[in-house]
């Protein structure tokens, strides 16, 4: 009896002074949080891409709250939801212009030539320090597919040896941009159709030499609107802050020699359904 | 003579681990990167003696009394009352270490409240009540007990960081070379064995 008794004692005794003294504990101690970081947190989606330029939605919910950033920040969140969380904490939803990656390369492998024979670590970033890569063209693509090793929402993908952006999954985060040893992938505007894939600054016969669909930097685009396109050297890019951005049936009017402006949606037909694709002389 | 075997022999000739295979869950769950390792070992060393100091004044002082002119033994209840301390210890920790060093709470993170369940930290205590040690004597071989698990965590760990780059068979690839390799670091710490 006395051996039960002062068993239930003893645990009861103990339990419950611990108890109290974790109450106590989480009393004095405790961390003041703003329900309002919890609250944005809940509404954002949570896929933690750092997109927003945080670490992760936690942080930019309190960076959020705090008023370092506007909700637009998050790339990742449809309009309802930035104005959700707007609406929440009685601020501005800010209007952030939709970003979308584009590759800037159209050289995949029946396009590009191959200089050397790469068999060692499935890796751009490895790839590039080897004598700069398998690829004739130093500036493009070497399509070992980093960016969609770290592309949180699957959007990349690597066909014919080129990385290819699919843009209904594309949110602009800038992950893979940030990756890219060749600096290949480009933030735009998602809007935007048109896309001159190809990203480098050598000189016309070079870059032809090495492969079919590099921009020879013959001015024809920059001829036919010099506000809608830009030439830098032998590199015609699109201007992506120009009013009306250039559509499919401008591609149609300015007929690139080479292939290398082409709509989105044509480049992803090309890759994924015509890789042996040849501009046509005309 | 009685200090080398709560220091030397809690860390390596009676290794947590490696010898008395105590918390192998963390062992091969927080050993894929040093980094990690870090975090889990100084949480461990740290919850270790103060759990062993906790709970040897438990049983030093309050598992065995006499009430009435009787003796009462509750020592069948150590376990249980071990796992409370020590649950809420833990606890106590966490929500200090919150307010107080919020830098080091970050660096620990779950790797804290995840030493509750650890059957090391546990261990060291059944395993002081056992030996019947002193306070003193208790805290010394908690704090020895901690210092032997991180060591056998991180070297664990960077032997997992350099496995991670070799090429084993497809079928041992990941944890069964990770479990052959920890069993053939078992055998090693046998050498230590009559140190004292």
């Amino acid at each position: 009896m006395y051996m039960l008794t002062g068993a239930l004692l003893l645990m009861g005794i103990t339990g419950t002074l611990l108890g109290v003294i974790i109450a106590l504990f989480a009393r004095i101690f405790k961390v003041d949080t703003d329900p309002r970081v919890e609250l944005v947190r809940e509404l954002l989606p949570g896929a933690n891409c750092g997109g927003c330029g945080k670490a992760g939605c936690a942080a930019f919910a309190k960076s959020v709250v705090a008023g370092e950033n506007l909700p637009s920040r998050c790339p990742v969140s449809s309009q309802e939801q930035i104005n959700a969380i707007a609406l929440a904490l009685g601020i501005s939803a800010g209007s952030g212009v939709r970003k979308r990656a584009v590759v800037r390369c159209g050289g995949d492998m029946f396009q590009t030539k191959e200089r050397l024979n790469y068999n060692g670590v499935c890796d751009c970033n490895a790839a590039a320090v080897v004598a700069g890569g398998p690829k004739g063209c130093r500036y493009g693509c070497l399509g070992m597919g980093s960016c969609a090793n770290v592309c949180p929402f699957g959007a990349i993908e690597i066909v014919n040896n080129l990385a290819l952006v699919h843009r209904e999954l594309c949110v602009g985060c800038g992950k893979c941009a940030d990756v890219c040893p060749r600096h290949v992938i480009a933030l735009v505007p998602a809007d935007a159709e048109i896309h001159v894939y190809c990203n480098s600054p050598e000189k016309g016969a070079e870059k032809r030499k090495q492969c079919k669909v590099g921009c020879i930097g013959c001015r024809k685009c920059a001829r036919y609107s010099s506000d809608q396109f830009t030439i830098s050297g032998t590199l015609a890019s699109v201007n992506y802050e120009a009013e009306t951005l250039p559509g499919e049936e401008d591609v149609e009017k300015i007929q690139c020699p080479t292939g290398a402006l082409l709509s989105a949606r044509e480049h992803h037909r090309i890759e994924t359904h015509d890789p042996n694709w040849k501009k046509d002389e005309k | 003579m009685k200090y080398l075997e709560l220091t030397v022999g809690a860390a390596l000739v009676y290794n947590f681990v490696l010898t008395r295979f105590l918390g192998i869950c963390p062992f091969l769950g927080v050993s894929k990167r040093i980094s990690t390792a870090l975090g889990m070992s100084g949480a461990v060393v740290f919850v270790m003696t103060v759990a062993s100091f906790c709970t040897s004044l438990i049983y030093n002082y309050l598992l065995k009394f006499s009430w009435n002119g009787k003796v009462i033994d509750l020592s069948f209840l150590q376990v249980l009352i071990f796992i409370l301390v020590i649950a809420a210890l833990v606890q106590v920790i966490e929500i200090v270490m919150q307010k107080l060093t919020p830098g080091l709470y970050q660096a620990l993170g779950i790797y804290l409240p995840l030493i509750t369940t650890n059957c090391a930290v546990l261990g060291s205590a059944a395993l002081n009540f056992n030996a019947g040690r002193s306070v003193i004597d208790a805290t010394i071989f908690g704090c020895f007990s901690g210092i032997g698990f991180a060591i056998a965590l991180l070297i664990f760990a960077s032997l997992r960081e350099r496995l991670e780059l070799a090429s084993p068979p497809k079928a041992f690839e990941g944890i069964p070379i990770g479990l052959v390799t920890a069993g053939i670091l078992a055998m090693a710490f046998v050498g230590f064995s009559g140190l004292c």
